[in-house]
């Protein structure tokens, strides 16, 4: 899929009317297109070539990809790098920042690097605690939560000013999001949180896994009621569970993940339990996107990247477009093999 | 001393009650604390409040206080010091991402909020706070910002 204004790989598009940014998945969600986001798995590397090879596999099915920021609390090649190197050859990053190990002059100074760097849509997350990840004796840091991080990028871009009042010479433009967990306590204030958040400057969504859809249809019907649906482009979270054992593992292991019985005995019931994992994603995709709201979806798959391609595919999201991913070869500022 | 701490939400609106007319009177009382010096009394005060705020709610100090905004839920005892709601790990039951024993305060906060007056005070967006208030009195920083800054 191409705009008529097609940049030259790496470069920005003209920013239009209304818009915040020069980026695809702007372009692509206030289009109206169903659009497909799906999480890369940031490499324990310092090689460019690791990051390209993991970014390939998702060419032609998604529209944006998520680089994570330590997530789980674990050390792995820095969102604000891997989001440079893949703005170098024209994909579309989302950068992710959490919280939880930077203070208010790091983060600041990493959002005018990364936005100098071609980045044009940023996730802003409090991030998991310390005692999730591999390093639990880390210092957390927290000095700003999701939503002061959501208002100060906001107040960078629309006031050209840091959160001291010091001027920018030039503001990041960059298209802001939130993520957002509608199957957690105090579910009532979920929906008031995210009227928070996009008062404080979200502009897309990526929610949690979202595996029980009851839950999810309330939350989005209160967030109707709040009148928030108009203001704010959600992605719904999905990934395809690789095992019941991995499903009851995510849920124990990782914070925030809720997957309901009913999912887990139906992969202890298949024969081949990750054909299975991959059919209850494709038609939760499919029942995703039948709900009122919901203006794409994000796939999380950690260590089943591969199979995000099929996935996408098969559910029919696509509507028959390709997303458009960098042509080999003909790309000067390519810097990867052609190896796949 | 966690007990106290969870009567202190269960008794939310009691509280802001008491709260308010505590300001009102702090108010009141500026003058003669503005001759005093609030230099001077910068460390008594605090360590009042110290006392006070630990007892009923495991004040932590962060010298901006918003107890009023979190349901007398002290936002500072969340693991990540949220301000503005909880994260997106709260586990099943209510129970806090990193302290599992520990009732997520935003939980917490969320069911004083619905017992207070005011139960919309939730909804605002708090700023970051400025670390160098740790440790100091936020009664007469309250004060000198509605005295001095907004003069009656």
């Amino acid at each position: 899929m191409k705009f008529e204004d097609e940049p030259v790989p790496g470069q920005p598009f003209p920013i239009r009317p209304g818009h915040s940014s020069g980026g695809r998945l702007e372009r692509i969600l206030r289009e109206g297109v169903f659009a497909v986001t799906a999480e890369l798995d940031p490499p324990d590397s310092a090689d460019a070539e690791d990051v390209y090879r993991r970014a390939r596999i998702f060419d032609g099915f998604i529209d944006a990809m998520n680089a994570t920021d330590g997530a789980g609390a674990n050390c792995h090649m820095s969102s604000v790098a891997v989001c440079a190197l893949l703005r170098r050859v024209g994909y579309a990053p989302v950068m992710q920042v959490a919280c939880r190990d930077k203070n208010r002059i790091a983060i600041q100074g990493d959002v005018l690097g990364a936005a100098a760097m071609g980045v044009c849509n940023i996730l802003c997350l409090t991030g998991d605690g310390v005692q999730a990840g591999d390093d639990p004796g880390a210092k957390p840091v927290f000095d700003l939560d999701s939503l002061s991080l959501l208002e100060t990028i906001r107040t960078m871009r629309e006031e050209s000013r840091l959160l001291t009042g010091r001027k920018l010479d030039s503001p990041p433009r960059v298209f802001l999001g939130a993520a957002t967990n509608p199957f957690t306590e105090p579910l009532e204030f979920q929906p008031i949180r995210l009227a928070k958040k996009i008062a404080a400057g979200a502009q897309f969504i990526q929610t949690q896994y979202c595996f029980d859809l009851d839950k999810f249809r309330i939350f989005m019907t209160r967030a109707r009621d709040l009148g928030l649906l108009e203001q704010v482009f959600i992605l719904a979270g999905v990934g395809p569970p690789a095992s019941a054992r991995a499903a009851r593992w995510m849920r124990s292991h990782i914070p925030g993940v809720t997957i309901p019985d009913s999912i887990i005995h139906r992969l202890e019931g298949a024969g081949d339990q990750q054909a299975e994992g991959r059919k209850i994603c494709i038609e939760l995709i499919q029942q995703l996107r039948e709900i009122e709201g919901v203006s794409g979806v994000h796939i999380m798959a950690y260590r089943q990247e591969k199979s995000i391609a099929a996935i996408v595919r098969d559910s029919g999201v696509l509507d028959g477009r390709t997303p458009w991913y960098p042509e080999r070869g003909r790309n000067p500022g390519y810097l990867g093999q052609e190896t796949d | 001393m966690l007990r106290l701490r969870l009567w202190s939400v269960r008794h939310a609106r009691l509280l802001e009650a008491i709260y308010e007319a505590f300001e009102r009177f702090l108010i009141k009382l500026g003058p003669l604390l503005e001759r005093i010096g609030h230099e001077r009394l910068e460390k008594p005060v605090a360590a009042l409040e110290r006392i006070s705020k630990g007892l009923f709610f495991d004040c932590q100090m962060c010298g901006e206080c918003i107890l009023s905004s979190t349901g007398m839920s002290c936002p500072m005892n969340c693991p990540k010091t949220l301000r503005n709601g909880p994260c997106g790990g709260v586990r099943p039951g209510g129970f806090c991402e990193v302290k599992p024993e520990m009732r997520c305060v935003w939980v917490e906060a969320w069911e004083g909020s619905r017992l207070m007056r005011k139960p919309e005070a939730i909804r605002a967006l708090q700023k970051p706070v400025d670390a160098r208030l740790k440790g100091r009195s936020s009664w007469l920083r309250v004060i000198r910002e509605k005295t001095r800054d907004n003069p009656p």
